[in-house]
């Protein structure tokens, strides 16, 4: 563990990425607090630029505090990213064991079926699927996993295909454990850190999706986030910049930090490959 | 390369891509019919603005009140033959309001996507060539950075800036209206109103695919074979563009053909923010006005372009690559 975080704290942009996210965790724990009203609210004059009438980073088109919002925004964020990462997650180191470990034929159609996922645009896909079953917070954490996923399958496959020919694989069959427990207990473990970095990136993706979903008006209707304050900005950019400038800093800071974690990550999991950079 | 190896290749990846077609097709009619509610509902949109007579046809159409097969064999043998259904709100075929959108669409991600490479591959081959210099930095700094901007958001801040504040370019839509010009002024005037939404729209790829050339020309410019074109007296120009840069660029094409979905998927965003009168622009009208019918054309639609563009991009390495035939 020390040795992890040793390797992990030689990126520096890895710390820097690691604060920011701490901090965006932290703006959206303590937004009760920070604002304690809803980020609907009415709260003043609409379109007062940032720092006037106690709005910090403005107010919008109906007087609502755009800095709560961003801050409100931050969970939903967050939240959507982390449980669609863990239901994509979920899908695609399913279908990647089961094809890496039992191979032939089973291989071939998990690889095909793949493959079709990676041909169709993701993104057309998503908003497909949002729309067709009424955005809501379930709608659009389903539709991020079931666009995610393939890349996932496609790395843990080929970990187990590598692994499951490994002489402690061997042994446990020798030994006649089960399935299960030769693929949860042997195999899987091992094949844990390509993992948690591609994960550490997906969370990053899954909320740039989330962010354009929102953007295009897909969001969850009672849900305040993100893309959502920029697309209610886009038509009165030339009255209110603030409106859709902060809130694309939001996702930026964000997305940032969870590439940048995802490197640091890679860097301490694997760090023969990093010694070669 | 010879003339029948490439049209055997043509021919093997055009049943592959028939496949892939015929279950995108499969996968809306499923779409329709696992959407929550009754599916002539759903198609007709669910704001209640149907009337019963359209949903009534829309059922006959459908087959709805026969077996789920037949239903979907009406569903995909109606798609094959070019009915894609009507759009109640535009009271027009789905078929006429995507073709007419399509070369505004394609006009935008070529236009990108030629940027994207044109710029990204030039960018990447000065960076390899200044490894560690202030160059070199700036745009891994790019790439990290454009990799963490939404596409929407960086749309709108040109228009803030280049619109708005400096107001050198146009904003939105395609041409100037009411302007009525023809030959060479047309042209400019449409090119104004490109440049934004295409930059945008390229800017994230530009920057990958510097990276990405960066990285393979390094890797290139180490192996023996460019160090036999050196001994053997290639000029050093030559030998950059000829040895080194032709083969890094096989990664990049590769990578250009995986990120088809992607770029296409983009121009769904940045027709949005722009205005632009595309299929990107369609499919946001359609979801307002709940028009599934017509969104699930243009998700078939953009699926086909993909497929498209990633038979271009097969095509375009074995042109590349000294090595490959297309043949085998």
């Amino acid at each position: 563990m020390k040795g992890f975080w040793r390797a992990f704290a030689r990126n520096r942009g890895a710390v820097l990425g690691l604060l920011l996210l701490l901090l965006v965790i932290a703006t959206g724990l303590l937004a009760p607090v920070l604002f304690p009203f809803s980020p609907w609210d009415m709260r003043g004059v609409p379109f007062m630029p940032p720092g006037e009438m106690g709005f910090l980073l403005g107010s919008d088109s109906l007087g609502r505090d755009v800095a709560a919002g961003i801050a409100h925004g931050a969970t939903v964020s967050l939240m959507v990213g982390a449980v669609s990462t863990v239901a994509a997650l979920a899908i695609g180191v399913s279908l990647g064991a089961l094809a890496g470990y039992m191979g032939g034929r089973v291989d071939d159609a998990v690889m095909r079926f793949t493959e079709f996922f990676q041909t169709i645009p993701s993104f057309v896909f998503a908003v497909v699927l949002v729309a067709i079953f009424t955005p809501s917070l379930a709608s659009i954490v389903v539709a991020i996993a079931v666009v995610s996923w393939p890349p996932v399958t496609r790395v843990v496959r080929a970990e187990f295909l590598s692994l499951r020919t490994r002489e402690f694989v061997q042994a446990a069959e020798v030994l006649g454990r089960s399935r299960t427990a030769i693929v949860f207990r042997e195999i899987l473990p091992n094949a844990l850190s390509p993992i948690i970095v591609l994960a550490s990136l997906m969370v990053a993706t899954a909320i740039l999706l989330e962010s354009s979903l929102s953007f295009l008006g897909l969001g969850d209707p009672n849900m305040m986030s993100w893309g959502f304050l920029i697309g209610s900005g886009r038509s009165v950019i030339r009255l209110a910049w603030w409106m859709s400038v902060f809130p694309g800093i939001a996702i930026f800071i964000t997305v940032l930090a969870l590439n940048l974690v995802g490197e640091g990550l890679n860097d301490a999991l694997n760090p023969r490959l990093a010694r070669q950079r | 390369m010879s003339g029948a190896g490439l049209i055997g290749f043509l021919a093997r990846r055009a049943g592959k891509s028939v496949v892939v077609i015929l279950a995108i097709v499969v996968l809306n009619f499923m779409l329709i019919r696992l959407a929550p509610g009754d599916p002539a509902l759903v198609i007709a949109g669910q704001s209640g603005a149907a009337d019963e007579q359209f949903v009534a046809q829309l059922r006959a159409q459908f087959g709805l009140d026969r077996p789920v097969p037949e239903q979907l064999w009406i569903y995909v043998s109606g798609v094959l033959t070019g009915d894609l259904g009507m759009s109640h709100r535009q009271q027009r075929t789905v078929a006429s309001l995507i073709l007419e959108r399509l070369p505004a669409t394609l006009l935008l991600t070529g236009a990108a996507f030629l940027l994207a490479i044109v710029a990204g591959v030039a960018m990447g081959a000065w960076a390899a060539r200044r490894v560690g210099r202030w160059g070199d930095t700036i745009i891994t700094v790019l790439a990290l950075t454009f990799y963490a901007t939404p596409l929407f958001w960086v749309g709108l801040m040109l228009v803030l800036l280049f619109s708005v504040q400096l107001e050198w370019l146009p904003s939105f839509g395609m041409e100037t209206v009411g302007a009525n010009l023809t030959g060479f002024a047309a042209v400019a005037d449409t090119a104004k109103y490109l440049l934004l939404p295409a930059v945008t729209l390229g800017l994230f790829y530009m920057a990958i695919y510097a990276r990405l050339t960066r990285a393979s020309m390094l890797e290139v410019a180490d192996q023996d074979f460019v160090k036999t074109a050196r001994a053997k007296g290639v000029p050093e120009a030559r030998v950059q563009r000829a040895h080194v840069l032709r083969n890094a660029l096989l990664p990049v094409i590769t990578f250009a053909g995986i990120q088809a979905g992607q770029l296409i998927g983009g121009s769904i965003l940045v027709e949005t923010v722009f205005a632009w009168p595309g299929i990107g622009r369609l499919a946001f009208d359609a979801l307002l006005q709940r028009d599934y019918q017509l969104l699930l054309g243009v998700f078939l639609c953009t699926s086909i372009m993909v497929i498209v563009f990633n038979l271009i991009t097969d095509l375009l390495y074995a042109a590349v690559d000294p090595r490959v035939e297309v043949g085998g």
